[in-house]
């Protein structure tokens, strides 16, 4: 080997090593980037909501206990709300105890927002705060959400709470403000992230299983399934809202 | 100056001006030191909650804005309808409505949970929402009516007083159409989701503007020591009975249907039979203070020498006072009905579910509300010194075409 080629061979040795080098500190740089987006985001922030799925819940009121509270506590937990019962107080969701007035047959049930298809809360907002996302859930945009209180006079389940006074101490992933309307969003932060709302993970962790949760465009989901084997009502079906939130037993 | 700003007054009382001027001004001062504090605080201190979610600001509110509306009709009688005592009375009557929309609005932007977010009610709409426009309705109407008053009161304009009344009338009707179908659409609640609303707050709108109307109208007559002339009195006093009458009609037919549907006869009980201070303030206020007294007082049979006594001033202020009333029934009872999510069950949580909800409006929601009275006060006092308002009638021209009219 002549001295040229010596030469030229340790010129292509160095950018080999600078190259992989150069490969290993970048991989090492980005791989982690990509792992972690890859669990956290099945859906990056900026694809938006799709409308090949609409999210849904059905709820087994045979199932739901009648002194239970844990989808109320888990939801408080996860959304920031003080979990206190007052007028003025924000309730997302609340268990309603009903009893029929001709057979005295009692039952319980969690009340949410509904998610309506055609949401009334939606329909009257004057400026578009209130507004429904291309896979179904039901949302108030805090910056455009001016305080009128117009869609709590419409919702026909008395879903939405006014936020009365300021707030400290706030889950970042859920934004609230003094002088908004607010209510049961999903866990639209859990959601995004093919999570279940917190309520229902609460209840199934619990062993109760009343809530399931899905997508009920998804013939192959569990709600799907459930929906097509069992007899399920639409709280105030005659309004024609075809809700999110469906109930069996009732 | 003093002298030239109250022309259209028989003598120039400017300490008085300045009181009247002080009274309105303490009023909105109150209203601005209740919208401080809750911009500051939020509405924890009102007694509004999730249940009644409108509550004393908003029947102030709604009874400015519809009286604002009706109050135009004087002036669209004349345009319109042609009749000459309502033409001269046209300046009043649309400065009036500019001031009663003034006060509703600003009660009604006031008491919003994020007032300093006007700008986005101003500039994102909706035009789903009735809400949506009746704010296009509010901001047409300054404008339209602001228009009609400069062909009222400029000479060189006068002959587009008609053409604009026009539009000032339909456009009137559509506001108060829209402004009633806020409540019409709400399908939610029992006591509201009604077509009747709309035509029904049309009705009331006449009265209770008219009735505002024939108030300020008889204390500037007053104020300069004029007397109305008898004839102009019985048209208005006459006019404001039928007004009277029709809104006492749509009432009983609104409750009526409601009767027979089943699913409402327990809103029905509520209302009329045993909702505590809602059915005292519709029997006692809207039906009695607010229609069958003043139609006793309008028509009540006098001898030639009581003749003069027409109670052109107490009978419209009850009108007013019933007005009060029939919102307050309207708005707050129709809340504080419980909503029925299952029928044929009895409801109850620690959310108020299945219970007749209470409503105690606090220092602040009254001085929210009376301070939407003091700004159309204000500006009712302000106008009516600074510019030609007073009602002149032309006995002459009168004489000649009552025989027509």
């Amino acid at each position: 080997m002549n001295e040229q080629s010596k030469q030229e061979l340790d010129e292509s040795n160095d950018r080999r090593a600078f190259l992989k080098t150069g490969a290993l500190v970048a991989g090492a740089t980005v791989a982690p980037g990509v792992l972690l987006y890859g669990v956290a985001h099945s859906r990056a922030p900026e694809e938006g909501a799709s409308g090949s799925k609409r999210w849904g819940m059905l709820i087994d009121t045979t199932k739901c206990g009648g002194g239970c509270n844990d989808c109320v506590t888990a939801c408080n937990t996860e959304n920031g709300l003080s979990g206190e019962t007052g007028p003025q107080d924000s309730q997302w969701i609340r268990k309603l105890n009903i009893r029929d007035l001709r057979t005295d047959y009692v039952q319980s049930l969690p009340m949410l927002c509904q998610h309506c298809e055609n949401p009334p809360c939606v329909d009257v907002c004057p400026t578009g705060a209130s507004m429904k996302r291309a896979d179904g859930i039901v949302l108030v945009d805090r910056h455009s959400c001016i305080g009128c209180r117009y869609c709590m006079m419409a919702c026909p389940y008395k879903a939405r709470s006014f936020v009365h006074e300021p707030l400290t101490d706030q889950n970042p992933e859920v934004p609230r403000g003094k002088g908004c309307v607010e209510s049961c969003t999903f866990c639209v932060q859990r959601v995004d992230r093919d999570e279940t709302p917190a309520c229902v993970e609460a209840c199934n962790a619990n062993g109760h299983n009343a809530m399931i949760f899905g997508d009920l465009k998804d013939p192959a989901s569990e709600i799907s399934k459930a929906l097509k084997a069992t007899s399920s009502i639409e709280v105030r079906a005659d309004l024609a809202l075809n809700t999110g939130v469906r109930y069996q037993g009732i | 100056m003093a002298h030239e700003l109250c022309t259209n007054q028989m003598e120039c009382r400017t300490s008085q001006f300045v009181a009247l001027l002080a009274l309105g001004g303490v009023v909105v001062l109150g209203a601005l030191y209740a919208f401080f504090t809750l911009e500051h605080h939020g509405h924890v201190l009102t007694g509004m909650n999730n249940q009644i979610v409108w509550g004393l600001p908003h029947v102030f509110a709604v009874l400015l804005i519809v009286a604002a509306s009706g109050a135009l009709n004087v002036a669209s009688i004349g345009s319109v309808f042609g009749k000459q005592v309502y033409k001269s009375r046209a300046p009043l009557s649309g400065m009036l409505a500019l001031a009663l929309l003034a006060g509703g609005l600003a009660v009604l932007v006031l008491d919003l949970g994020r007032p300093d977010r006007l700008i986005v009610a101003m500039t994102h709409y909706n035009f789903n929402s009735i809400f949506a426009w009746n704010m296009i309705f509010y901001n047409g109407f300054f404008a339209i009516v602001g228009l009609y008053l400069i062909t009222l009161m400029d000479r060189k304009l006068k002959g587009w007083s008609k053409p604009v009344g026009y539009v000032a009338f339909f456009w009137r009707l559509g506001l108060t159409t829209a402004t009633g179908s806020i409540f019409g659409f709400i399908v939610a609640r029992a006591g509201y989701n009604s077509a009747l609303m709309a035509p029904m707050f049309v009705v009331m709108s006449f009265a209770y503007g008219l009735a505002v109307f024939m108030v300020v109208q008889a204390s500037m007559y007053r104020w300069n020591g004029i007397t109305l002339d008898e004839g102009v009195r019985r048209r208005m006093k006459n006019l404001l009975a039928i007004f009277v009458g029709g809104s006492l009609y749509f009432t009983v037919v609104f409750h009526l249907t409601n009767m027979y549907f089943a699913k409402q006869w327990e809103f029905e009980r509520f209302i009329l039979v045993d909702g505590g201070i809602y059915t005292k303030m519709f029997w006692v206020g809207q039906v009695l203070i607010g229609g069958v007294i003043p139609l006793i007082l309008l028509f009540i049979p006098r001898s030639n020498d009581a003749k003069k006594m027409c109670f052109c001033f107490a009978a419209p202020l009850l009108v007013i006072l019933g007005g009060f009333a029939q919102m307050y029934v309207t708005i707050i009872g129709g809340q504080a009905f419980p909503l029925t999510l299952f029928p044929g069950h009895e409801v109850n949580s620690n959310f108020f579910d299945g219970v007749i909800q209470s409503y105690s409006p606090t220092v602040y929601e009254w001085l929210l509300g009376m301070g939407g009275v003091g700004v159309t006060f204000l500006l009712t006092v302000i106008a009516v010194r600074a510019f030609k308002f007073m009602p002149q009638d032309d006995f002459h021209a009168l004489k000649m075409r009552r025989s027509t009219d």
